[in-house]
């Protein structure tokens, strides 16, 4: 199963997603943050082999960011000064 | 308005005291207003800027620590059954990826509870076990209250300790170190990254001398562990604390690298069922040791994003208060540092005040475990900081976490602040009206 640029983009979207519903307004920025910049660096990677190694690696990640986000919300506090 | 004729008023009794003094008593007046208590329910949170207090958990590295709470409970030490066998695999992970960060055999690390036992494991155990022939310890006077405290003990039992002035930037004298070296020298202990000045040692030069006299290297490198580049066989470093809760990982562990070859000797200091190769017994803590493991492989991988970031934020920040602001002292040496960590001292403006006057932003003055005293931190002693600058000095702290509107609006209320402050401060009054402050007699009463 050859990676798609479709395949990328979708878990490029489903990544920020679910990264903007961290409550942790560090964790929220951070997360948008580093999805941005690692897909941006990675974006001329040619080899099939380490594009499907990215991805796999990418969908990890965003099975920890969904438990993460679940945490946050079980135990909320106030928001930060720059967001108020 | 107000507040500035009610002090003018009691300052008009203080003409005798010397300036810090004066500084002190106008800003008390400031301070009783402000008193510090937990946050109300409604309350905005503080923005954190204290970074070399302690940091945040990585979610990453809570993810990797959770399983281990939860359902893999057993003691890794457990031969004879899986429970044992699953939690021994993850610890033995988990110790390798601390010893990937800093290219050491994963062989050569000692999990411990924390870069404070890690250093007092090293100074005491060192010195003792070579105690019948090398009496010497080498340290400066900069380090981290638990390695000073840890060579006073040793003097109390006999040993001779130096401790090393450093110059005027932060940093150590090479020259002065190699002139200290005794025959009977048996262990230089010189920290890394600085805590309160951010200050980079030449440790591969202090690394080099030493292994060249034949003396053993004790670095904390606490705040430098997963910030820069570390590799203890280039640095010829023989033992090194690690500290858990610096880089993002949990409180209550940390590590201590041991050097295998050559090999370095020391007593240990908890006796017990032989763990971590006698030097430290007790059962190790998987979760927490999981938990350091990968908060060192995610420091490995986003070490040059992190630096980068956190260089351009602290670039920001600086620059900023500096360009607004005049007679503001950045400590310790510009180059040769750490850039998330920036010690400010803010002329004429006392540095508690400061602090509960942006009390929106979560800052310290001096390092978190000496801020319980009133004495000006001993760091900026060290370094030759006039007392009223000591007095003055904030640490503002940057890290991975750290965003440019935290920034901003830090920059922004100091700004703000030290601007208020110094239009309350009678001597900075006196400074606008062109009065050299060193001139002044101070008179008695």
């Amino acid at each position: 199963m050859a990676a798609s640029t479709a395949q990328v983009l979708s878990l490029y979207r489903k990544l920020m997603k679910e990264s903007s519903k961290f409550p942790s307004y560090n964790y929220r920025t951070y997360a948008l943050r580093r999805v941005q910049d690692a897909f941006r660096a990675n974006r001329s990677v040619e080899d099939p082999k380490m594009v499907e190694q990215l991805l796999n690696q990418g969908r990890d990640n965003l099975d920890m960011i969904r438990r993460q986000v679940a945490i946050g919300k079980m135990y909320p506090t106030q928001k930060t000064i720059v967001e108020g | 308005m107000m507040r500035k004729t009610v002090t003018t008023k009691l300052l008009g009794s203080m003409r005798g005291f010397p300036s810090h003094r004066v500084n002190y008593a106008v800003n008390a007046v400031a301070r009783e207003l402000i008193k510090s208590r937990e946050l109300e329910n409604d309350e905005l949170r503080p923005l954190y800027m204290d970074f070399q207090a302690t940091t945040p958990m990585d979610p990453r590295v809570l993810d990797a620590m959770l399983p281990y709470q939860v359902n893999y409970y057993g003691n890794p030490h457990s031969r004879t059954h899986a429970y044992g066998w699953e939690s021994e695999s993850a610890m033995e992970k988990a110790r390798k990826q601390v010893a990937d960060l800093i290219a050491a055999d994963p062989r050569e690390i000692v999990f411990t509870s924390g870069a404070t036992e890690s250093n007092n494991m090293s100074i005491k155990g060192v010195a003792r076990f070579y105690k019948s022939k090398k009496k010497h310890v080498i340290t400066t006077q900069t380090e981290h209250k638990c390695v000073l405290d840890s060579c006073r003990v040793l003097e109390a039992e006999g040993f001779d300790i130096t401790y090393l002035p450093v110059k005027t930037n932060g940093l150590v004298d090479l020259q002065l170190l190699e002139e200290t070296i005794r025959q009977d020298t048996s262990l230089v202990s010189v920290m890394t990254v600085n805590n309160e000045i951010g200050v980079r040692q030449p440790v591969e030069d202090i690394g080099r001398i030493c292994r060249s006299r034949n003396v053993f290297f004790h670095t904390d490198a606490a705040q430098a562990v997963g910030k820069i580049p570390i590799n203890v066989s280039d640095w010829k470093v023989d033992l090194m604390s690690i500290s858990g809760h610096k880089i993002y990982g949990p409180k209550g562990v940390g590590a201590l690298y041991v050097r295998r070859r050559p090999r370095v000797r020391m007593e240990p200091l908890q006796n017990g069922g032989g763990q971590e190769r006698g030097l430290r017994s007790g059962t190790v803590p998987t979760p927490l040791a999981v938990g350091l493991g990968a908060a060192c492989d995610i420091a490995q991988q986003e070490l040059e994003y992190d630096h980068s970031r956190v260089s351009m934020l602290a670039n920001r920040l600086v620059r900023k208060i500096m360009s607004e602001i005049p007679d503001v002292v950045m400590n310790g040496d510009p180059e040769q540092r750490y850039p998330g960590c920036i010690n400010l001292s803010f002329a004429y403006v006392e540095g508690e005040s400061l602090l509960m006057a942006l009390k929106d932003v979560a800052l310290s003055s001096g390092s978190a475990c000496t801020s319980a005293s009133l004495e000006p931190s001993y760091v900026l002693r060290a370094i030759g900081t006039d007392e009223d600058l000591a007095h003055s000095s904030i640490r503002f702290g940057i890290g991975r976490f750290s965003t440019e509107a935290e920034v901003d609006y830090t920059a922004d209320k100091c700004i703000q602040q030290v601007k208020r402050l110094r239009e309350m401060s009678p001597l900075w009054e006196m400074v606008q009206e062109g009065i050299d402050l060193k001139s002044i007699k101070w008179t008695q009463h």
